[in-house]
């Protein structure tokens, strides 16, 4: 899992262009390891389907 | 006398200065010669604006003098966080990279009703850096002092509005709140603090962060200068896309309003663990004061939590976006390593925190059906010691920045007004959050207000100066 995420996070970096110097890799790991844990919270918490986002347009 | 006349509220020196008893320059002179002295300490102020303030306040004299009408604010001295737009200023937003756009064009908004109101801009103020920050630390400026012991965290990241208000430089300062950072400054300072509604007051021409999450208000040493600075404010403004077009709902004729009627109830579960003493025991001394016994539990709110964590990482990432490939190296580090992660967080996570936040609005909003105003702790702690990595609680060691602002997020995550309100313990102050239903800011303020009459909540003076 730990190769995963440094995978994921060189593959990132890569696609978006976004520098990662090795001295800055293990603190952008951390703090992506809690934001995916947080986000995982709010992931399985059940929906319905027709849930409106709050962030929607008004033309 | 000009040190005398800089202790005194807002309203009191907006009397005088309408009564003639002082003018305008000499309140102005008055905060002048406060931050030129306790600056020093506080380091609160980034920039002041003695010329322009001057130039302000002779042209308010002279309006008196020719008896036209000045406002409600004459003569008051402000300050703003330094993501304001000044006029003549690049707006630097605690960062360095800032500092090398062009001077700004024209004032923001709320700057500019304020001093519509007769109030007179005497500078910007320090912050975290693009406000990712609880602390009021900043690698590039030095961080924020703590009025009432300099060795303590400001909070942040409107470090330098707390620190400003919180050591009477001046009597109103102005800041911005996407997780708590009016609230958590105020409680560290031991000052008031009026997160509004979202979409309430206008953010035009102010540096963002997180666009969903913004919003800025007022800091006072009072609750009717809080109120009047908020009065001011009001209003819809075409510049802000976000802007409620609310037309203006005055709260200082409200203030001394019975608050008798009104449900008052404690917040549950979450906002009862991960707390020290002194944040239960503030809690506690309002709940006794306003009679409030009931406890009222908010649903999910560790979720609310985690989802404002995702949506303010993520759209903080996307502004800042180009900026992290082009200056990684001239960013705080460490906020720097916050938004690389930002930015790789999947984008249906976004989509669901989005989503949840609806599902979590609608289920807040049912408990204002049975409750008026809700409260709960404004921060876990009393102000930290700057620098302070981890505290110990319940024998758990824990991280100091990600707990300061457990108790502010999932209130601002769905945007409701809130007051903080300074308990004045010993030796350091703590605040509570006044959380009303959504664009009901006269209900906090009056409940504020009563606390305040009753002698619970009051901003102690400077203790650290």
């Amino acid at each position: 899992m730990a190769d995963h995420l440094d995978d994921y996070i060189n593959a990132v970096a890569g696609a978006m262009a976004l520098p990662v110097e090795d001295a800055w890799r293990p603190a952008v790991r951390a703090n992506l390891e809690v934001s995916l844990r947080l986000a995982r919270l709010v992931d399985e918490f059940p929906l319905p389907d027709e849930t409106e986002s709050a962030a929607i347009y008004s033309a | 006398m000009p040190e005398k006349s800089a202790l005194m509220s807002a309203a009191d020196i907006a009397q005088a200065v309408s009564g003639r008893k002082i003018t305008a320059l000499d309140a102005t002179e008055a905060a002048l010669s406060r931050i030129a002295v306790h600056d020093k300490v506080l380091n609160s102020f980034t920039d002041v604006t003695a010329d322009r303030a001057r130039a302000k306040a002779k042209a308010i004299d002279a309006a008196i003098a020719a008896g036209q009408p000045v406002g409600p604010l004459a003569g008051v001295p402000f300050a703003v966080k330094n993501l304001f737009d000044v006029q003549g200023l690049s707006t630097r937003a605690g960062s360095k990279i800032n500092r090398d756009l062009p001077p700004s064009p024209r004032d923001a908004t709320l700057i500019e009703r304020m001093e519509a109101a007769g109030a007179v801009l005497v500078g910007a103020l320090n912050m975290g850096e693009y406000a990712y920050d609880f602390t009021g630390e900043n690698v590039h400026d030095g961080p924020s002092r703590n009025p009432h012991d300099p060795t303590r965290m400001a909070g942040g990241s409107s470090g330098g509005s707390g620190s400003a208000v919180g050591g009477a430089l001046v009597p109103i300062a102005l800041g911005s709140d996407t997780n708590g950072s009016i609230r958590v400054p105020s409680s560290f300072c031991g000052i008031f603090g009026l997160k509004p509604t979202y979409g309430r007051l206008s953010r035009a021409r102010s540096f963002p962060f997180v666009a969903s999450l913004d919003h800025l208000g007022p800091f006072a040493r009072n609750v009717k200068d809080l109120a009047l600075a908020y009065d001011a404010m009001q209003g819809p403004d075409a510049d802000d896309a976000g802007c409620a077009g609310r037309s203006l709902e005055p709260t200082l004729p409200l203030l001394t309003h019975d608050i008798g009627g009104l449900r008052i109830a404690i917040a549950g579960g979450y906002f009862q663990k991960n707390v020290f003493p002194e944040a239960v025991e503030a809690v506690a001394r309002v709940a006794k004061a306003l009679g409030a016994t009931k406890t009222i539990e908010l649903p999910e709110v560790a979720r609310a939590r985690a989802a404002a964590y995702i949506i303010t990482t993520t759209e903080g990432a996307s502004l800042h976006l180009d900026r992290l490939r082009k200056r990684a190296n001239d960013f705080d580090p460490a906020v720097r390593d916050r938004l690389i992660a930002g930015a790789m967080v999947p984008a249906p996570y976004v989509d669901k925190a989005q989503k949840f936040r609806r599902w979590y609005r609608a289920k807040v909003l049912e408990l204002f059906k049975s409750v008026d105003v809700i409260l709960a702790p404004a921060t876990p702690c009393t102000a930290p010691k700057l620098g302070q990595v981890n505290f110990v609680l319940d024998g758990a060691e824990l991280p100091v920045r990600a707990n300061i602002g457990i108790h502010t997020q999932p209130i601002s995550f769905i945007g409701l007004p809130v007051v903080a309100v300074p308990v004045p313990l010993e030796p350091m102050p703590i605040g509570v959050q006044l959380i009303a239903a959504p664009w009901r800011e006269d209900i906090a303020l009056r409940v504020a207000y009563a606390l305040e009459q009753m002698g619970v909540a009051a901003a102690p003076p400077p203790r650290g100066l």
